[in-house]
């Protein structure tokens, strides 16, 4: 059987716009992934135990709040402490340039701005994992 | 008879013209999805001219609340600012009054918006970030010090802890020396909408709600001009809503409220009147225009003729505009100026109150000084050199907006019984019901625009590619959560902490014994209690909200 995708979509912080996180879900599901909502107002703490938890591939933060320079390295380090630091770690929204280059450059692969087609995301998503499982199979 | 005749058979004519015209493979529906005709005729737009439309200023208001609209007085341009700290957000302010806005309109931080302290933890890198960081009275005697509070309307956008930030601005005023009656503003307190859209909220939707019938109430005797709530649309329309959504559950909610103040023992009339509503005004042009036009005249209808209000002020839906954030793109953003002078004409025409239009970068970040003053300067070019504002409701008899105008009206009817047979509001919004139906126009909007149906200049079509967007935009000073937390140490020093503990505790006790808690509010602002001290406290006393899960 194919193996799916599972991925966590979570909103960090106090941030309350959720049109593009809620968004974004329901396009990976209709790509055959397998996607939990965190909800809205979670804290690192929170996103890295919900990740563990549901054992997700992937995990997608959302942010609007201009926090992301404080939240997003954190829940990095939420996810190490708990030895996930293999998670495909991704996210997007309202994040100048210059901090995108610099998270990136922090353990996440890619942050998508504004204007972004979903289904690049989804195709990005789908790539990226099966290139790390073609890779560990053959690893193995 | 032979008029009718050669009517209908000029119309045969021209249908059957049209058949064999040429026609663009595009998609001529609105964003909402609503199917536009080629042509509006007068037969598609039915109405009793004296019950439907009557003249500005006149029942049931479609052609707009004063009867001068315009000549009268200009719409308050007002520009939505705050960043950083009071101090920071205070030189904005002044930036944007010297250059002839006529209004104030406050953007707090996430942690204020919230109810919690900038020294919380949870606050750490949110503080001062997308709005102004305000945890105390003191923080708000610095908002708007050297502005005389007597004379500028200020309008607040804040809905949880909204009773408390109008405590501490009740308190403010007071300590400029100016009388609680003569403030003038709005507060956003529309707590509805946050379990719908925006989600800021504070406690529970029934607690919530008991704060609201007693701002209303405290208001109605003792700070009379204020307006207790703006009933919005805007935030559930930029979370995906369509149009008609927008309009329907705005007055929907709006129409909560009075049942709540009535049943609070209120006369209606002694709080309608300073109800007021906040929409969007979003790309398609007539439809929007059309929104505004049916918005008044099914606020008018149901303030009569369901809720027996007597006082024609309380008939009359007075609102403030946005334009829409979600129609700015980030790719080739100078292209947001012209998007947003469409969208406040939009407003203008539909007989907006006021009106804010958004900054090219937002997209981006918060905006600039320029961004902001070009947006103010659209809004400037729209009243003094267009003749737009000269006449009221220019549009009133065109075919196409009010048959627009009347399938909007029907719309949200379909809707308010569909809310009604759900158990009401806070039934819908507990089963998710509101929630689901704008995440469903949202998702459809996104596939439109996806597949190219929806055309988006810069993103979907005559786009440029990849490529650095050519404008500067605002960087926040990182030292904002640092000083907020000194000043904050500061106060808590400095204080007579016993009267703050005693103010915190007739909190607790106004929470269960039914007084006014805005009173008790503005006891504390004086006795110098933070905000997240006070909403600690509410949330002790009625619970932390926990929304369902819709997908």
């Amino acid at each position: 059987m194919e193996r799916k995708i599972r991925v966590l979509i979570a909103k960090p912080g106090l941030d309350g716009h959720d049109r593009g996180a809620k968004t974004v879900a329901t396009v990976l599901r209709d790509h055959g992934m397998e996607v939990i909502y965190s909800g809205l107002h979670q804290t690192p703490e929170m996103i890295a135990e919900a990740a563990l938890e549901e054992d997700v591939d992937v995990v997608g933060l959302s942010i609007l709040s201009g926090a992301h320079m404080s939240l997003f390295p954190r829940i990095r380090e939420e996810l190490e402490k708990r030895d996930m630091k293999d998670v495909l770690l991704t996210g997007g929204g309202i994040i100048p340039e210059e901090d995108m280059a610099a998270l990136e450059g922090d353990g996440f692969a890619k942050l998508f701005g504004p204007g972004t087609h979903t289904g690049e995301i989804a195709k990005w998503i789908q790539e990226t994992m099966e290139a790390r499982w073609a890779k560990e199979n053959s690893d193995a | 008879m032979s008029q009718a005749h050669t009517s209908e058979s000029a119309r045969q004519l021209w249908e059957a013209a049209l058949e064999k015209s040429r026609t663009r493979d595009a998609n001529f529906t609105t964003l909402s999805g609503t199917e536009l005709k080629p042509m509006y005729a007068m037969e598609d737009a039915r109405l009793d001219y004296d019950a439907d439309l009557g003249y500005p200023g006149q029942f049931p208001f479609t052609r707009g609340v004063h009867p001068s609209m315009y000549r009268g007085r200009l719409w308050t341009m007002r520009q939505f600012a705050g960043f950083g700290t009071a101090a920071q957000t205070n030189e904005r302010f002044r930036f944007l009054l010297a250059n002839g806005q006529t209004g104030l309109s406050t953007a707090f931080d996430f942690p204020t918006l919230m109810g919690y302290d900038s020294d919380d933890d949870i606050s750490l890198g949110e503080v001062g970030q997308v709005g102004v960081a305000i945890s105390s009275l003191r923080d708000m005697e610095t908002l708007f010090e050297g502005i005389p509070l007597g004379e500028v309307s200020t309008s607040m956008t804040i809905n949880g802890p909204a009773p408390v930030m109008l405590a501490f601005y009740i308190a403010c005023g007071e300590r400029q020396g100016v009388d609680p009656a003569q403030l003038r503003g709005t507060i956003q307190n529309d707590i509805l909408k946050e379990y719908q859209a925006q989600h800021a909220w504070l406690v529970p939707p029934e607690p919530a709600l008991r704060m609201i019938t007693d701002v209303m109430s405290y208001c109605a005797t003792n700070v009379p001009q204020f307006n207790t709530i703006s009933i919005s649309g805007y935030h559930i329309r930029e979370a995906g809503s369509t149009a008609a959504q927008e309009l329907a559950f705005t007055l929907a909610n709006g129409m909560d409220y009075v049942r709540r103040g009535i049943a609070a023992g209120m006369d209606v009339d002694d709080f309608a009147p300073r109800l007021s509503f906040f929409f969007d005004s979003h790309l398609d042009f007539f439809e929007e225009i059309a929104k505004f036009r049916a918005a008044r005249r099914i606020w008018a209808r149901k303030m009569r003729d369901v809720f027996g209000a007597k006082n024609p002020k309380s008939w009359m839906l007075r609102f403030h505009t946005q334009t829409a954030g979600v129609s700015l793109t980030a790719q080739q953003p100078e292209n947001n100026i012209v998007r947003t002078a469409i969208e406040a004409l939009a407003a203008v025409l539909g007989g907006t109150q006021s009106l804010h239009t958004n900054s090219m970068d937002e997209t981006l970040s918060l905006p600039t000084e320029k961004a902001v003053k070009i947006a103010l300067r659209t809004q400037q070019v729209i009243a003094e050199e267009h003749e737009v504002a000269h006449v009221a409701d220019p549009l009133a008899g065109s075919f196409f907006v009010e048959a627009e105008t009347n399938r909007l009206e029907a719309d949200a009817e379909a809707y308010f019984k569909e809310i009604d047979s759900r158990g009401g509001v806070v039934a819908c919004i507990d089963a998710g019901y509101i929630q689901r139906e704008i995440h469903r126009s949202a998702v459809i909007y996104q596939r439109a625009i996806e597949r190219g149906t929806k055309k988006v200049v810069g993103v979907n079509v005559y786009n440029e590619g990849e490529g650095k967007p050519e404008i500067d935009i605002h960087r926040n000073d990182k030292g904002v959560e640092a000083e907020q937390r000194e000043r904050l140490s500061t106060l808590r020093s400095e204080r007579d902490s016993a009267a703050a503990t005693r103010e915190l505790e007739a909190i607790r006790a106004a929470c269960d014994n039914g007084d006014n808690l805005l009173e008790r509010f503005v006891a504390a602002a004086h006795a110098d209690c933070t905000l997240g001290e006070i909403c600690g406290v509410l949330r002790d006393a009625f619970g932390k909200y926990k929304e369902p899960k819709i997908l």
